[in-house]
């Protein structure tokens, strides 16, 4: 584990939402690491979006605070989220289909030249770079999205957040409807982006995959974190009792890692 | 210039090209006036009006618009046009306070689709009523004409071997191609008509951008309506009546989806080109203008029904 002696990049303390009656988050707190891959798993209705939607600044908490780097915020808009190095992907990607992977890695953001013409050019170039970097494949820079695969969109979908600035990247269920090669390469890509010292929050149903991926398991159930967990140090049918209940987990289970 | 990066897109302009030329050499064995220069002339002439409007319009589709409200638009900004020359202003004026109505109208299509969320279609088919009701009072429904030279010669006078609505034609297409696929607006009208969340979510201001395509689009209509004004030497209240259906239909011809995020100045051109020609050869060639709009229509239903098909291929290639 690489959080040894290391300060979390971003701290969520006691933060609740509800709506209406329902209460969404029960003072949730979590702490996120460089380099780590955390998954947040749980059930449908446990309150992973709800909790996503507050890290990305969709949704303001009504208790609780998020601390990003030292700063703290009360509530984050979702300007202030990017700002702060917080990008989601969602499940929908975002892109513009009829548009080239330039364009949309670049949206939003275009290079100019002479006033205001767009520095195509200077974009292609950089678009090469990261993705080069980030290791994936994409046969052409040129062709419009719509046509490329799933995984290869949800890999320039992933490239975009961090081109805009993304220290930690929020991906929500990034395989959801996926072949198996396809998602091997979304895997690779996560992996690689652990490597590369980013941080990643990742939401998914798929056990196995989040197993093979995630450096920590947050547990959620009802709305609060019942287990917060090194993959480690637990197995799936753990996992599955504490999701559905038949383990109760303590307020909040958390087996530290050594020397953290 | 006018070719966008994309590789399907350049294929369809170029189709349409073939097309074009195709015509061309059927015409001119068909009639031996046709090549003439005088008559070629003549057809980039007759075809000023529906490119410039088509540029416009172009760019409002691709941005995932549509503008219905155009032809009166080209009506009121020649109308004021016409008033002004007659309350003693001079033709540049003149011409200044015509486009700035025009923007005003594009202004107020942009703004109510923009903050009050009404679809296009239902704002233009409103402000088309409102505005042509507009000109009809203004001029009491009486056509204004007799003009001051320096105004007329933007109609029918010509810079060097073109005719100026011709010249003016080219450089607003010419513009406007290098808005569309060079500028950051460009890329933002494309991205609005395709996803319009995704660039919201990118941090855009998407109702600037969608003011500024209906205003570039009611611009585009008030040049039309200089055009027309200065080439009759009469503002006719009633002037490019079903102008924003020939518009649409060319750019539709030219490959812009009507679903939003496709759009080629460059087929915009060259389908204005070839609903001219077409026109222009059945008419030398004495066939009676009821064909024409049949044969018309025809042509605009095989290219929607050949580029939707194209597109669907994309589509499925993409699941």
């Amino acid at each position: 584990m690489k959080t040894n002696g290391q300060a979390a990049v971003l701290n969520l303390f006691n933060i609740s939402k509800s709506f209406g009656n329902i209460q969404a988050l029960d003072r949730v707190s979590l702490e996120v690491f460089s380099g780590q891959v955390l998954a947040l798993v749980g059930d449908n209705g446990a309150g992973k979006s709800t909790l996503i939607k507050i890290l990305s600044g969709v949704y303001a908490a009504d208790a609780g605070e998020i601390s990003i780097r030292g700063q703290v915020f009360k509530h984050l808009t979702p300007a202030r989220a990017m700002q702060s190095g917080i990008t989601t992907v969602y499940q929908d990607l975002s892109l513009v289909n009829g548009r080239d992977a330039v364009s949309n890695v670049f949206l939003g953001k275009e290079h100019r030249k002479a006033g205001y013409f767009v520095d195509r050019r200077r974009m292609e170039r950089e678009t090469r770079h990261l993705l080069d970097r980030l290791h994936i494949n994409i046969p052409s820079l040129k062709v419009p999205v719509g046509s490329l695969s799933g995984g290869q969109r949800q890999a320039l979908a992933v490239a975009r957040a961090i081109h805009q600035g993304g220290k930690i990247i929020v991906l929500d269920e990034p395989t959801a409807a996926m072949g198996i090669k396809e998602s091997q390469q979304v895997m690779a890509l996560i992996s690689n982006l652990r490597e590369q010292g980013y941080a990643v929050v990742l939401v998914s149903h798929h056990l196995p995959q989040v197993f093979a991926l995630a450096d920590r398991l947050c547990i959620m159930r009802h709305g609060s974190l019942v287990a917060d967990l090194p993959t480690g140090s637990t197995n799936l049918e753990e996992v599955v009792a504490l999701m559905t209940g038949i383990k109760a987990g303590l307020p909040t289970e958390v087996r530290k890692v050594a020397g953290n | 210039m006018f070719c966008s990066g994309n590789y399907r897109r350049f294929s369809t302009q170029g189709l349409l090209l073939l097309a074009l030329l195709g015509l061309m050499i059927i015409m001119s064995f068909s009639s031996p006036y046709f090549m003439k220069w005088d008559n070629l002339r003549n057809i980039l002439d007759q075809s000023t009006l529906n490119i410039l409007v088509g540029v416009g319009m172009t760019m409002v589709i691709c941005a995932g618009g549509i503008d219905l409200s155009v032809g009166a638009v080209a009506a009121l900004a020649g109308a004021v046009m016409g008033l002004a020359m007659h309350a003693g202003y001079s033709a540049y004026l003149a011409i200044a306070a015509g486009l700035m109505v025009a923007v005003l109208s594009g202004l107020v299509n942009g703004g109510l689709t923009a903050y009050l969320r009404i679809t296009p279609f239902i704002v233009t088919l409103a402000s088309l009523s409102i505005i042509r009701g507009l000109t009809l009072i203004i001029t009491g429904a009486i056509p204004i004409s007799s003009f001051p030279s320096t105004f007329t010669g933007l109609g029918s006078g010509s810079l060097g071997i073109f005719p100026a609505p011709v010249v003016l034609t080219a450089l607003v297409a010419a513009a406007g191609a290098v808005l569309l696929n060079l500028t950051p607006s460009g890329y933002y009208f494309q991205a609005m008509g395709g996803n319009e969340e995704a660039l919201r979510r990118s941090g855009i201001s998407v109702p600037r951008y969608k003011i500024l395509v209906y205003v570039l689009s009611a611009c585009c209509a008030g040049l039309a309506g200089l055009v027309l004004t200065a080439r009759l030497n009469c503002a006719d209240p009633t002037a490019g009546y079903m102008l924003e259906m020939d518009a649409i239909a060319t750019a539709v011809l030219g490959g812009t989806s009507m679903r939003g995020g496709q759009g080629s100045m460059a087929g915009t051109v060259i389908a204005g080109l070839l609903l001219a020609v077409l026109r222009n050869g059945l008419t030398i060639n004495s066939i009676a203008s009821y064909y024409q709009q049949v044969l018309v229509g025809v042509i605009i239903l095989a290219a929607v029904v050949i580029s939707e098909l194209r597109s669907k291929r994309v589509e499925e290639a993409a699941l």
